[in-house]
This record gives structure tokens, C-alpha cells and sequence, in this order.
């Protein structure tokens, strides 16, 4: 029990950032405050979708044109432990043709977290937080993440120097692991949409402000209120 | 080669044309270049529509990466639907604001009104058009963000617009939150965003992760669409926004919502596991719910456009309860409630938006004796009411009709009959608060003599179309109807596969 | 004559008697600022839309069934008209008699100052408009449609004179009847369309294909039509007729003893025989159930209306007691009770409509609403009362009054029935009529006028009294052509 709880401690804090963002945004009534309980929630959710993205021992996703470098610690530490390693070795060894080590990549992404399912992420003893589905096609996702993403990240990453793989050059890259490049895409995406609402928050904040002297809940309500009375009045 | 990227041009050309707005000056110039782009997205989507409902659903590959691995746009008939809906709503509104925002936003604002509602349009369409799980997500902000600064743009008149735009800020994003929350769940059980690949991984598989990942996508979506009684944003977003504002958040924003919520339900999800009844069951319970509650908060406030935006919130149940029958049926009903609704509403705040700008008030007293005021706003208004209410011949009949008709054929939890009994008993509430407004509008006698300024013929055209088609949809319902029903049947086809959930 | 009755076809009529009151309302509030074109607009009005029904009563009559569809919605849902010998029954009483009320209006409107006439000419229009509408509506959704216009145009009529107890009594007006209309009657519409898959009014009823006439669904569809259409007052859902009262007098007499009441009746009159069908109804629980409850309702209204003092408020309880007759009817559901009913439509009207336009024209002379003072009254306006008693023993039921024949063949029909006790209420409820509609006549003659009274009550004015007159012979031709009258309803109980 104790060790179910400690495997997924990424989770434990994704929920703490969770609820104490939420916490402040119902509970505060200054409006920056409740911008920023609204950016942590936010934040939570940045960190959630790392987690899904990262493969235990994986590197980030750029094609390194066959042999992998200092990168691979940096990412590995992120999860690090005796765990992740046999993880990383597991597939090492059966990553033997692209087809095997995408399905590889896949099944890690999807069993990160299992407790001691080091040796079988492909098959067997799934909680069910962790459940592989049956049947699942190696599908052309995957592939394509190797086969065409990749370049296409490279290029954007600006690493000019590296050759524009095509899909059998994805196959020097194969003994290399890579952490799912999906989630942190995405996650940018999210990044972009979370700041673009705490500026929206902030200025609405500032005309509130300017139009009400206060960025106090209780006390724009307060005045509300009076307007209210002056509309009936009159 | 058009017709080839139809699925995508009713998204692209707003959205481009939305920063050229910007370099306009503050006149005319935005609105009437803003009303010309939307009106090619509506005719654009009209085209869609024709086109999905004879040759089935269209698919377009964003840069030509295809599915699953890249964004792919796929519109079927419930899209096309919706879109052309949005879009129309759009091309009616826009050029109504021309004139309409003179009071409601400072003159400085004018271009950036226009860019925002361009924006906000085209993240409404964005959401229909995509079958992307992730590009949902992304539209809904777009549209969400530029909604949120449209609504405090109605600072100028009320400052209260300000803060109900805070607080739509607040709940939208933490709405948006949960459903890409879930969003992230779901690639964790599928590795995928593609809405139909998903659903053909998820088939069959009811986990926690799956649970957990409904659960939020759910109150995410329930959220956005204010399903009582997470409507809180919407009363006080509807009274203090620009009225073509309103007019065009009543008609699309809430409807996009529940076109998403239909989309993940029946499309991403879509097979039987415990957690879909458990939905079905909230939407039938808190649908009612919200239909009386709301319905009867609306009888007892002074304010028009809050009378309203609680009666959104009320009719919004009306469409949850064809949802919660999970037959093509009652799917149907609420896709013909959601387009329905959707004139209707904007008619109603149209017209509202008429008697603000001539008389400068929303409140009921201004109301009063309108029908000699104004004759053809306050007729407007009666015919607008009237097909709120459901009187026969209007669209807010044929589309109760089509719902208790559905109600009578699915086999509910509850009888169909108390059903249809409590559906026309809400009904009665809402003869009472439009029967107020009507009855302060022809027969009190207005109060002192204010100056009415004549309302300008920008804002009369379109309030006059968007009231005729309210009447136009209830007398002639069969096209309407009938592409619904072909809209839900296709729905719950790819998804639930038996062609009704219970 | 009979030529200009033949000059355009039936279903021209149709379109042309249910648009002609609506060109007339343009032209009402169009010539707002000269009463005396407004009024005569309205009067050529009602001529041109007398006309039109005439055309159509007399080619039913002659076996045309015009019809009309003027909108499909959805498959089997509609908004067309057909017409068929009561609704052309009723479309004629209504039209002829807001002619004659027409008339009558002016003079009351004028006489006593009243505000925003146009309004009320407008209203009037429309309600006619509605009146027509039911009349000849092809099914059920037709009828709620027009049921509710004629609930709606009739509201801003009966609250016309905009003070306290005028709210008041509008709002119970409007409550009662959009309220179970929309609650029972709406409802009742939805569950005939689920049972049996269309609305459409047709002779021998729907019900019967698709539901055992004995089983619950069909008593509790009778009892949501019968008190869906409050408008046919039966009990408890009267209180809006007496409450209507605080309108002006054409107001009362035109609507409350013709066109809005009637509009009631006759909806259960049309709803028993084209969607339940007469076969379906007879001798099954559901229809003993009501037959009773308008037994009850003709008893308790007339007992209500002996202790009123006003004189409108009795004629309502009057009125109350008199339309459960045609309830009483349509529910005994044989050849008797459904002709009865159907006459008793048009008797009452007449008769009832003379009364109110007796009250009226007391009112406007004396300025007395209340039957205590009128002793000796009658006096001084011999005319008046005269006609009034004229209308009063139509509504009693003595020859040769048009009133007669409709109680003899309701009692007849009792009979038939095998209800006798039926036929004890029907004798009963006459003998209360004596006593309550003939207090105010015989207090005006025979008592000894107060000695407060001064000189200068005369009799009414000829507006009042020529179309009081006008209806009270009425009741006197009408029995003599009661023979026709039957004839002419034949098809509605062919085959019983």
C-alpha cells in the first residue's frame, strides 16, 4: 500500500497543486490572488501531462543520427531509481526492429507506473490505473512519431546540423529511448492558452480596478450592491 | 478544389481576416469587413452542409498529415449542422453590431470588437469542424478568451461587466481545465487524440483511468455549457455584455458547448459503461431541475436581458433532456432545441439590444408601453416570446414537439408521461415571465416621455430576419427535423453502435 | 340574397372570413384619430366577415366540406381547417352576433366614455379572428392555436378598465385559462397524438382504433379535454367567467355569453364527437363521470347565482349553470343529448347575449348594476325589461322561446340514456332559473319604485335597445326554425 502510494508520487503532487489552486480560487476573494490559484491549478495540469509523456529512462525526442549523448541524463533523472533503469534496459534489449521498439515506447508510456512491471510492460500483472488494452494495433502513431515527427521537431528545435532523417534513418535512433514527444507539444499548447488567460485575468483585474478602486471581492460586491439599491430607489 | 477544403475555410477565413480587422480604423470599416467575412463562413458552411448531408461526412487532413497521426478536420451531419448555425448567427450579428455596440463599447474599442468577435467566431466554428480532441480543447480557449474580453467590453454602459467577465474568466478556465484534464487521461489509456481512434481504443474498456477521464471531460463540458448548476457565469455574462454580444453568446457559445459534450459523449466515448448512465441520469435530473428552478428564478427579475439569460439557462435543460434519452430521437430533439433556441435567443436580445439603444435602459419599466413606442421591436419581441414559450407555429413549438415526442418513445427511468407533464408545466413558468414582459409591453402605458431614438435600419434588418426565421422554422420544421434525426442517428452510430444506449 | 351566398366558393369563404377581420384590424388601428371611421371600418367589417360565414354556412348546409391547409410543419402535424356543421354553426352565431354587438358597443363605448377604444376594437377583431379559427378548425392543434389567441386578445378586453379589481379579475382570467390550457389541454393533445399518430378531427373519432373506450386512457384523456377547455366553465374551473365581469358590458355579452364560452363548449361539443367519437363516449365510465360533474355544475351555478345581487354576476353564474348543459350533452352522447347540445349553443347565445345587453342598457340609463335596486325600474324603461324578460324565458326554457327546444331534448335524451335522475336536475335547474333571472323583471314591475328615484331615469338609448330587441326576436325565430336547425345538424349524429 505504502509503495502504491510512493510509485506515484508525481501524481500525489499534481493533486496537491490540483486542489490547493482550487482551494485558493473559491476561497480568496482578492482578484490577483484568485488569478494566481487559478494559474497553479493550471500549472497542475502542465505537470500531469509531463508525467504522461515521460518514458522512464528516455531521452528527449531529437534523432541523434545513431549514437546518444549527455541528454539522456538530464531526462532520466526525472524519474531515476534502479526502476527506471531496469525499465530502460528491458527495452534496450528488445528493441530490435523500429515496429518492436515503438511498441516498446508505447507500452512504457503506458505502464510507467506500474510497480514491478519491470521486466513485462508488455503483458501481465496491470493494476488497473495501468491496464494495457488488449489487442491494441501497433499503430502508425507510433511510427510516425519516430518516422516523421521527430524531423520535424528537430527542425523546428533549430538543430540544423542534423540530417533530415527519413524513415529507415529512424533506425539508428532505435537503441535510443525516448520520452513521448506528444504531451509536452501539447502542454506547450496549454502553456500558451494558460498565459494568455492569467493576462486576460490580470487586465480585467486592472479595469476593475480602475473602475472600482478595489480588486477585493466583498468589497466590489459591496459597491454592487449599493447600485443596485440606487437602481430601485430610483 | 474549394469544395475540397470546405471542412476547414469557414475556420481559416475568420481567423485571418481577425488581425485585419486590427488595422482598420474605428468606424464602420471593421464591422462592415467583419460582416462580409462572416457571411462567406456562412455561406461556405451552408455549402458544407448540403454537401455532408448528401456525400456523408468530409474529411480534410491539416497539412496534409493523415489521421491519426495529424489534425484532421471531420464534419459529418451534426457539424454541419452546428457550423452553418454559428456561422449564420455570426453573419446576422456582426452586421447588427455595426451600430449596436454606438452605446454599449468606447469608440477606441471598435476594430478590436470586431477582431475579437472574428476570433471568438472562428474558435466556435474551430470546435465543430475538428476531429481532434486536443484541437477542442484549443478552440474552446480561443473562443473562451475572446468571449471573455467581448463580455468586458460592456464596461462602458454597466461596469458590473467587468467583474461578470472575472468570474466567466475564472469558471471558463477552470471548465477548460478539468476537460483537458481528461483530455490527458484519455491519451494516457489510448496514445492518441483522434477522436475516432480514440474511441476505437476505448471501446469496451472501463477502468478508473477511463472513468476518472469522463468524469472530468464532463464537468469540463458541463461547465462551458452552463448545465444548472454550474451556470453561475452565465445570468450576469448575458446582462452586462454588448447585447450583439449576447445575441451571439445566447445563440452559438452554449450550443457549441453542448455540440462538444454530444461529440465526446456519443463519438469519443460512445459505448456502455457505468459512468454513461450515471451521465444520463445527471442531465435527466439536473436538466429538470434546472428547467423549473431557473425557469422560475426568470419570472421574479427586473432586468430583460437577466429574465433571459436565467431562461437559457432553464431551456438549456430542455436540450440536456434529450440528450439524457440517448436515443436518435431525443438526440435529434435536441439538435433541432439547440438550433431552435439558438433564433430564438437572438431575436430576443436583438431586440432587447433595440430597446436599449433607443430607450437606454434593460430594465422592465423601459419596457413599458413599448408596443407603442416601438411597434416593430416590440413585435419582434411578442413573436420572439411566443416561440420561447412554444406556441404553436413558432420554432419553440416543433421543437418541445419533437422532444416529448422522443420523450413518449424512449424507455426513461421515470414515465414518459410525468415527463411530458412536468416539460409543459415548465412551459406555464415561461408564459409567466414572457407573459410579463408582454404584458408591460402593450398594455401599461410608458412612463414619461422620454426621447426614443429611432433604431437604425443595420439593427432592424437582421432582428426582423432572425424573428421571421423563428416563425419560418415553426411552420416549415420538416427540413430542420429531419437532418437532425439523420444528425443523431449518424452520432450514435460511430459511437454507441446499437442505436440507443438503454 | 341566396345569389349573393353563392358568389364565391366555400373554401374562398374560408380564406376570405378568416382574413377579412384582420384587414379590418389594420384598418381599426390605422384610423386611430377618427373615431368615426374606426367604427365604421369595424362594422363594414363584420358585415363582409357575416358574409363569408353566411357562404359557408349555407354551403355546408348543402353538404360542401370545405377545407384548407395552411401550414404542414412536420408529417401529420398542421395547421388546416375543415368545416363542418356545428363549426359552421358556431361560426355563424359568432360572426352574425359581433355584428350586432358591434352596434351595440359603440353606443355602450361612447355612452360611457370609456378609454383606448381602438384598442378595444382591435381586440375584438383578433378574438373574432380566433373565434372563426376554432370554429373551423381540422384538428386539434388548429383549435389550441386559436384557443389560446382567443384567451390572449380577449385578455387586454376583459381588464380594460386598467384599475385594481379590473387586474385582478384579469389576472384570474388569464391564469384559469392559459393554465389549464396549457396544463390539461396541451397535454391531452400530446397523449391523443401518441396514441393514435394524428390530431385530425374526424367524424366517429380516433380514439376508438387505438384505445379500449372503457379503459383509464380514455377517461383520463376526457377529463384532460374537458377541463382543458376552461373556457366551457365547468366546475371547479368556473371562477374565471364571474371574475371577467369587471369588463365593460359588450365585453361580457359578447364574449362571455358567445364567443369565448361558446369557443368552450363547442370544443368539447367537437372533441367528444370528432376525436372520442359518440360511440366511443356512450354508456362508458368516463363520460358518466363528467355527465355528473355537469350535473353537479348546472345545480351549484344556479344555486350560486340566486344569492348574487349584481345582476352581471348572476347572469355569469347563469351562464356557468347554462354551458354545462352542452357539457351535459356531448357526454350523454346520443342522437338527443348531442343535438340538444349543439341548439343549446346557439339559444343560449341569443338569449344570453339579450340579457347582458339588458343589464347593459340599465346601467347606462339608470346607472344601476345591483337587482336590489331596481325596484320599479322596469317602470321607467318598459322596453328593457320587456326584452329581457324575452331573453329570460329563452334561458328558462318556455316556448315559444328558442331555449325550449334545446332543454326538451336534452331531457329526452336523459331519458334515453336511462339517467332519470338526469332529468329531476334539468327540471330542477329551470325552476331555479325562474326564480333568478325573473327576480330583477318581476322587483322592476311590481315593486314600488324607492322614493329616492328621481324623474330623470328614462328608458335606455335606441343603441342599447335595437340590438337588444334584435336578438330577443331572435330567440323568437329561432325556435320557429328549430326544425331546420336540426335537420341541419343531422350529419353530425348520423348513424346514432
Amino acid at each position: 500500500m505504502f509503495e502504491f502510494i510512493l510509485e506515484r508520487y508525481n501524481y500525489w503532487i499534481v493533486i496537491a497543486l490540483m486542489m490547493t489552486g482550487l482551494y485558493i480560487v473559491f476561497s480568496r476573494g482578492n482578484l490577483v490572488k484568485t488569478l494566481i490559484g487559478l494559474n497553479l491549478f493550471q500549472t497542475s495540469v502542465f505537470i500531469f501531462y509531463i508525467t504522461v509523456g515521460k518514458v522512464v529512462g528516455g531521452t528527449a525526442p531529437i534523432l541523434l543520427g545513431g549514437h546518444s549523448d549527455g541528454d539522456h541524463d538530464d531526462h532520466g533523472s526525472d524519474h531515476g531509481g534502479a526502476h527506471g533503469e531496469s525499465h530502460g534496459e528491458t527495452h534496450h534489449d528488445a528493441a530490435l526492429s523500429a515496429d518492436d521498439a515503438v511498441a516498446a515506447v508505447h507500452g512504457d508510456l503506458v505502464n510507467e507506473l506500474s510497480p514491478g512491471a519491470g521486466s513485462s510492460s508488455h503483458d501481465g500483472d496491470h493494476t488497473s490505473l495501468h491496464h494495457e488494452p488488449e489487442g491494441l494495433p501497433t499503430n502508425s502513431l507510433y511510427t510516425g512519431t519516430s518516422e516523421e515527427h521527430v524531423p520535424d521537431l528537430i527542425t523546428r528545435a533549430g538543430s540544423a546540423d542534423v540530417p533530415h532523417a527519413d524513415g529507415h534513418g529512424a533506425d539508428a535512433a532505435l537503441d535510443q529511448l525516448y520520452s513521448n514527444p506528444l504531451p509536452h507539444v501539447l502542454i506547450l499548447t496549454a502553456i500558451v492558452v494558460g498565459v494568455a488567460t492569467t493576462a486576460v485575468g490580470l487586465s480585467l483585474a486592472v479595469r476593475i480596478r480602475e473602475a472600482y478602486g478595489t480588486v477585493e471581492e466583498d468589497d466590489i460586491e459591496a459597491i454592487d450592491n449599493k447600485t443596485l439599491l440606487a437602481e430601485v430607489v430610483a | 478544389m474549394l469544395l475540397d477544403d470546405l471542412p476547414v475555410l469557414p475556420v481559416i477565413v475568420p481567423l485571418i481576416a481577425a488581425p485585419v480587422c486590427l488595422l482598420f480604423p474605428n468606424n464602420r470599416v471593421p464591422g462592415i469587413f467583419a460582416s462580409v467575412v462572416a457571411a462567406v463562413s456562412a455561406i461556405l458552411a451552408a455549402m458544407l452542409l448540403t454537401d455532408v448531408a448528401t456525400n456523408g461526412p468530409a474529411n480534410y487532413d491539416l497539412g496534409g498529415w493523415a489521421a491519426p497521426l495529424g489534425i484532421v478536420y471531420r464534419v459529418d451531419i451534426a457539424g454541419a449542422l452546428v457550423m452553418t448555425l454559428v456561422a449564420t448567427m455570426a453573419a446576422l450579428t456582426i452586421p447588427y453590431a455595426i451600430r449596436g455596440i454606438e452605446k454599449d463599447i468606447a469608440p477606441s474599442q471598435v476594430s478590436a470588437f470586431f477582431a475579437m468577435f472574428l476570433i471568438c467566431f472562428a474558435g466556435l466554428i474551430g470546435v465543430v469542424a475538428t476531429g481532434d480532441a486536443f484541437n477542442v480543447f484549443v478552440f474552446l480557449e480561443i473562443s473562451s478568451l475572446s468571449t471573455y474580453t467581448l463580455v468586458a467590453m460592456g464596461a462602458k454602459r454597466d461596469r458590473r461587466a467587468l467583474t461578470a467577465a472575472f468570474t466567466y474568466l475564472v469558471l471558463g478556465t477552470i471548465g477548460a481545465t478539468f476537460f483537458v484534464i481528461g483530455l490527458g487521461l484519455l491519451y494516457q489509456v489510448t496514445g492518441t487524440l483522434n477522436m475516432l481512434d480514440i474511441h476505437e481504443r476505448l471501446v469496451g474498456q472501463d477502468n478508473r483511468v477511463v472513468r476518472a477521464a469522463f468524469a472530468f471531460i464532463f464537468t469540463g463540458l458541463a461547465l462551458k455549457l452552463a448545465m444548472f448548476p454550474l451556470h453561475q457565469w452565465l445570468p450576469n455574462a448575458y446582462t452586462f455584455a454588448p447585447s450583439a454580444v449576447t445575441a451571439f453568446l445566447a445563440s452559438t457559445a452554449t450550443k457549441v458547448a453542448i455540440y462538444a459534450m454530444l461529440r465526446f459523449l456519443f463519438t469519443v466515448f460512445g459505448f456502455q459503461f457505468g459512468f454513461m448512465d450515471v451521465a444520463f441520469g445527471m442531465f435527466l435530473l439536473l436538466g429538470m431541475v434546472g428547467m423549473f428552478v431557473a425557469s422560475l428564478i426568470a419570472v421574479f427579475r427586473d432586468d430583460v436581458k437577466t429574465v433571459f439569460a436565467y431562461s437559457s439557462v432553464a431551456q438549456i435543460g430542455y436540450m440536456l433532456l434529450g440528450i439524457s434519452f440517448a436515443t436518435p430521437e431525443g438526440v435529434g430533439a435536441a439538435l433541432v432545441y439547440v438550433v431552435n433556441h439558438a433564433v430564438t435567443k437572438a431575436a430576443l436580445f436583438m431586440a432587447i439590444g433595440a430597446v436599449v439603444y433607443s430607450i437606454g435602459s434593460q430594465k422592465m419599466p423601459a419596457f413599458r408601453g413599448l408596443a407603442k413606442r416601438m411597434p416593430v421591436t416590440a413585435g419582434a419581441l411578442i413573436v420572439s416570446g411566443l416561440a420561447l414559450v412554444g406556441v404553436p407555429m413558432t420554432a419553440g413549438f416543433i421543437s418541445k414537439w419533437v422532444l416529448i415526442r422522443a420523450a413518449f418513445e424512449a424507455t426513461l427511468p421515470i414515465p414518459s408521461l410525468f415527463l411530458v407533464l412536468f416539460i409543459v408545466s415548465t412551459t406555464l413558468l415561461a408564459v409567466g415571465y414572457v407573459g410579463r414582459l408582454v404584458w408591460e409591453m402593450t398594455l401599461q402605458e410608458p412612463e414619461g416621455q422620454i426621447e426614443v431614438k429611432p433604431v437604425p435600419l443595420a439593427m432592424m434588418v437582421p432582428m426582423l430576419i432572425v424573428a421571421f426565421l423563428t416563425f419560418y422554422l415553426g411552420v416549415n420544421a420538416d427540413g430542420l427535423v429531419s437532418l437532425s434525426e439523420a444528425a443523431a442517428r449518424e452520432l450514435l452510430n460511430t459511437g454507441l453502435g446499437t442505436g440507443g444506449a438503454n | 340574397m341566396n345569389a349573393l351566398l353563392h358568389m364565391v366558393s366555400a373554401e374562398a369563404a374560408l380564406v376570405g372570413a378568416l382574413i377579412t377581420p384582420l384587414i379590418g384590424l389594420v384598418f381599426i388601428s390605422l384610423l386611430d384619430r377618427s373615431p368615426d371611421a374606426r367604427e365604421a371600418s369595424t362594422l363594414a367589417t363584420g358585415l363582409i366577415t357575416l358574409l363569408f360565414v353566411a357562404t359557408i354556412f349555407v354551403a355546408v348546409g348543402e353538404g360542401a366540406r370545405p377545407s384548407l391547409t395552411l401550414f404542414e410543419m412536420l408529417p401529420g402535424l398542421s395547421v388546416s381547417f375543415s368545416v363542418e356543421p356545428l363549426g359552421a354553426l358556431f361560426g355563424l352565431i359568432a360572426s352574425g352576433l359581433w355584428l350586432v354587438n358591434s352596434v351595440y358597443s359603440i353606443g355602450y363605448m361612447r355612452g360611457n366614455n370609456e378609454k383606448a377604444q381602438t384598442r378595444f376594437y382591435m381586440s375584438f377583431a383578433i378574438a373574432i379572428t380566433a373565434a372563426l379559427g376554432i370554429a373551423y378548425s381540422g384538428n386539434l392543434l388548429t383549435f389550441f392555436l386559436f384557443y389560446e389567441t382567443l384567451t390572449i386578445s380577449t385578455f387586454p378586453l376583459v381588464s380594460h378598465k386598467r384599475d385594481e379589481k379590473a387586474r385582478a379579475g384579469g389576472r384570474i382570467y388569464i391564469g384559469i385559462l392559459m393554465g389549464t390550457s396549457i396544463g390539461l389541454l396541451l397535454p391531452a393533445i400530446i397523449c391523443t397524438y401518441w396514441l393514435t399518430g394524428t390530431t385530425d378531427f374526424v367524424l366517429g373519432g380516433i380514439i376508438a382504433e387505438h384505445v379500449r373506450p372503457t379503459s383509464a386512457w380514455t377517461a383520463i384523456l376526457l377529463c384532460l379535454f374537458a377541463y382543458g377547455t376552461a373556457k366551457a366553465a365547468l366546475m371547479p374551473t368556473h371562477p374565471w367567467l364571474p371574475n371577467a365581469m369587471v369588463a365593460p358590458t359588450p365585453v361580457s355579452a359578447f364574449l362571455h355569453a358567445v364567443a369565448v364560452v361558446k369557443a368552450g363548449v363547442f370544443g368539447i361539443m367537437k372533441i367528444s364527437l370528432y376525436t372520442f367519437g359518440a360511440q366511443t363516449l356512450q354508456g362508458t365510465i368516463a363520460s358518466d363521470i363528467i355527465l355528473y360533474i355537469a350535473a353537479a355544475s348546472i345545480l351549484i351555478a344556479s344555486a350560486i347565482a340566486m344569492t348574487q345581487d349584481n345582476l352581471k354576476a348572476r347572469l355569469a353564474y347563469s351562464t356557468v349553470s347554462q354551458l354545462s348543459y352542452i357539457t351535459l350533452g356531448a357526454m350523454l352522447a346520443n342522437r338527443l343529448g348531442i343535438i340538444g347540445g349543439s341548439t343549446q349553443i346557439a339559444a343560449h347565445a341569443l338569449g344570453k347575449m339579450t340579457l347582458f345587453m339588458c343589464a347593459g342598457a340599465i346601467y347606462t340609463a339608470a346607472h344601476k348594476s345591483l337587482v336590489s335596486e331596481m325596484r320599479g325600474l322596469a317602470r321607467v324603461m318598459p322596453y328593457t325589461f320587456i326584452a329581457y324578460i324575452i331573453g329570460a324565458c329563452s334561458i328558462i326554457g318556455l316556448p315559444p322561446m328558442a331555449g325550449s327546444w334545446p332543454k326538451f331534448f336534452l331531457m329526452l335524451g336523459s331519458v334515453d340514456r336511462g339517467e332519470l335522475i338526469l332529468l329531476v336536475v334539468l327540471i330542477i335547474s329551470s325552476l331555479m332559473n325562474i326564480v333568478y333571472l325573473m327576480a330583477p323583471a318581476v322587483r322592476g314591475f311590481m315593486d314600488p319604485p324607492p322614493e329616492s328615484q328621481g324623474t330623470e331615469i328614462a328608458e335606455a338609448p335606441a343603441f342599447c335597445l335595437v340590438p337588444a330587441w334584435t336578438t330577443a326576436i331572435g330567440t323568437i325565430i329561432l325556435f320557429l326554425l328549430m326544425g331546420d336547425l336540426v335537420r341541419y345538424l343531422e350529419p353530425l349524429v348520423a348513424g346514432l
